[in-house]
């Protein structure tokens, strides 16, 4: 009985944080399906949030005035990015695309460092992290919050696209960018709208992360916990990151605890990829990824 | 509305001497004129590689896409430059095509395709709704499968589709590339008929590229043939059908469709 308490315990803790994976996730997949690209800057979106939210509240502006000064800043870069970045090599192959991404981080973390300096920031989010019991299993109240939020934000995005225009005319754009110029949709207004949603999604996953590991640089290496979520989930599917967020999430914890010890521990920081590499050998597209579906 | 109003008689579309490469080495258009009346059905006819494609795309601002460019001559849709207005703009001008090869979003539904149309005129969901209706009436069928991913209909249903996306944009002129490609005799029928009935009760003026010359030169008023990036015939589409000879001449075998490289003579590295 307490074995079976125990290991729910550490499935329910596991699950939690696998909800957080998903929400880098998803910074992802937005981008992804729009522009094609895998856009490597998304750790230092993540960063550039947090960082900006932390400095700008430690210098004394109110929680959400700072929030709102943050999303301001992010749809400036947003916009900024799809200008400078992403207009100028339209047309260009993945590979190009993707390694400007990889200067954009490199950009952007430069940027966040004159701007905010680079000393290690705490973030208190206000929640106490006291640990409660629900018929003898013990969860992390502040891990509890934190799944909450990102599951909220999850539904919300999966709403907007689903329901609203903006939300049409992405789906469109990211089934047929061609098709959707021709019928006159302007395409750089999607991807600017589309990186500063991501860049929203970047704050949110930030403040949560930041309250856990501290705001400092290497919480742009969070995007490294992302890819294994990508990869068995599919890099264009929502559907396909948050389950994928909650398998990584709990097979990591399960197998730290029940197949950690017999190697030495500490496998929870290379398992998922493990899990991944095996994954990707049996289905290259993910779990979600377009299964093209054509019949002319 | 930005511009001079033109006079009513003015043609709606002018293409004068265009040239159009694409990533400037391959030369697709030689100096293309042709100037497309206000009501009439227009068939753009020509072979495999002959530039009906591009003159198309050069006519919707849809080349920088595809890494082509316009290096000679002007494109005046309405008074407008085409060379100076973005394809959005051009959609919301009245100028509307129906692709190639149809590029229905396939994973969104029937319904949200058409859907899509109207959203670069930022219609209200009423007036969409209302569209909506008129769409249906034309292509009954597409009312029946208005819940099914565009990807899963037939290849009719689906050029029905990206007609109607475009008419959701309320054109003034329509531009088809094709639009019996790959389709049985009696759904081009089906299509060719519903575009005559647009022209006839709404006025539409139509620009339709074809290979099949014989639907194509049945429907239309006038014809323009291109060959090897030239407009070299046009007529009205009695007198070119009564022709024999041309068909054989001009728009080569019937072959069948195309894709990799054509004769050298289409083409030419600059
Ligand atoms: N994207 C492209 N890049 C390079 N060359 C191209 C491109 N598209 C077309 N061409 C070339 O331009 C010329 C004209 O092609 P276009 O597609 O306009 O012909 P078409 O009349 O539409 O032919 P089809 O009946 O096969 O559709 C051809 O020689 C073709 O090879
Ligand atoms: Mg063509």
């Amino acid at each position: 009985m307490e074995d079976v308490q125990f290991f729910i315990e550490v499935l329910v803790g596991g699950l939690l944080s696998g909800v957080m994976y998903s929400l880098v996730a998803i910074g992802f997949v937005l981008i992804y399906k729009t522009s094609g690209v895998l856009n490597f800057a998304q750790g230092a979106l993540l960063l550039f949030a947090a960082l900006t939210f932390v400095s700008l509240h430690e210098r004394g502006v109110p929680f959400w005035a700072s929030i709102g000064l943050t999303l301001v800043l992010l749809a400036i870069l947003g916009t900024l990015i799809e200008r400078v970045v992403l207009r100028p090599l339209v047309n260009q192959p993945p590979i190009t695309l993707f390694l400007a991404t990889l200067g954009l981080s490199y950009v952007i973390e430069g940027g966040a460092q004159l701007l905010w300096g680079t000393q290690v920031h705490g973030l208190d989010l206000g929640i106490d992290d006291v640990p409660f019991e629900v018929g003898g299993v013990l969860i992390s109240s502040f891990d509890l919050f934190a799944a909450a939020t990102a599951a909220l934000m999850v539904a919300l995005i999966t709403l907007f696209f689903r329901y609203t225009r903006i939300g049409l005319a992405f789906r469109a754009v990211a089934d047929d960018p061609f098709a959707a110029l021709a019928v006159g949709l302007r395409l750089t207004r999607i991807w600017a709208i589309v990186w500063t949603a991501s860049g929203v999604v970047a704050l949110v996953a930030g403040l949560l992360w930041g309250a856990r590991l501290g705001v400092q640089f290497s919480l742009s290496l969070v995007v490294l916990k992302a890819l294994p979520v990508l990869v068995l989930g599919g890099f264009d599917s929502i559907a396909g990151a948050i389950i994928g967020g909650l398998l990584v999430g709990a097979t990591e914890k399960l197998a730290e605890v029940y197949i950690g010890p017999f190697l030495g521990g500490g496998i929870e920081s290379w398992f998922a990829y493990v899990v991944a590499l095996a994954f990707l050998l049996v289905r290259p597209s993910g779990l979600f990824g377009q299964k093209l579906v054509e019949r002319v | 509305m930005t511009g001079p109003t033109p006079a009513q008689d003015a043609p709606l579309l002018v293409l004068e001497d265009v040239e159009a490469t694409y990533n400037h080495a391959i030369v697709a258009l030689r100096g293309v004129s042709l100037a497309v009346r206000r009501g009439e059905i227009r068939a753009l006819l020509g072979a495999n590689g002959a530039g009906k494609t591009t003159t198309l795309k050069a006519v919707s601002h849809l080349l920088p896409a595809e890494r082509g460019q316009i290096t000679r001559g002007h494109i005046r849709f309405d008074g407008e430059i085409v060379e100076r207005t973005s394809p959005a703009d051009l959609v919301r001008r009245g100028l509307v095509q129906v692709l190639e090869g149809r590029h229905c979003f396939r994973s969104l539904t029937v319904e949200e395709n058409l859907l899509t149309g109207a959203l670069g005129r930022s219609a209200s969901r009423s007036e969409a709704q209302t569209d909506l209706e008129r769409v249906y009436a034309f292509f009954p069928r597409l009312k029946e499968k208005r819940r099914t991913s565009a990807g899963l209909t037939s290849g009719g249903e689906q050029q029905m589709t990206a007609i109607g996306r475009a008419l959701m944009a309320r054109p003034r002129l329509l531009v088809l590339d094709e639009p019996s490609m790959g389709l049985a005799p009696l759904v081009v029928e089906a299509i060719f008929s519903t575009l005559r009935k647009l022209n006839e009760t709404e006025g539409l003026t139509l620009l339709v590229a074809e290979q099949n010359s014989t639907v194509a030169l049945r429907y239309a008023h006038r014809a323009t043939v291109l060959e090897n990036g030239r407009a070299v015939l046009e007529g009205p589409a009695a007198e070119l059908r009564a022709r024999e000879d041309i068909k054989a001449f001009y728009l080569g075998l019937r072959t069948p469709h195309r894709d990799g490289p054509l004769g050298g003579d289409s083409r030419s590295a600059a």
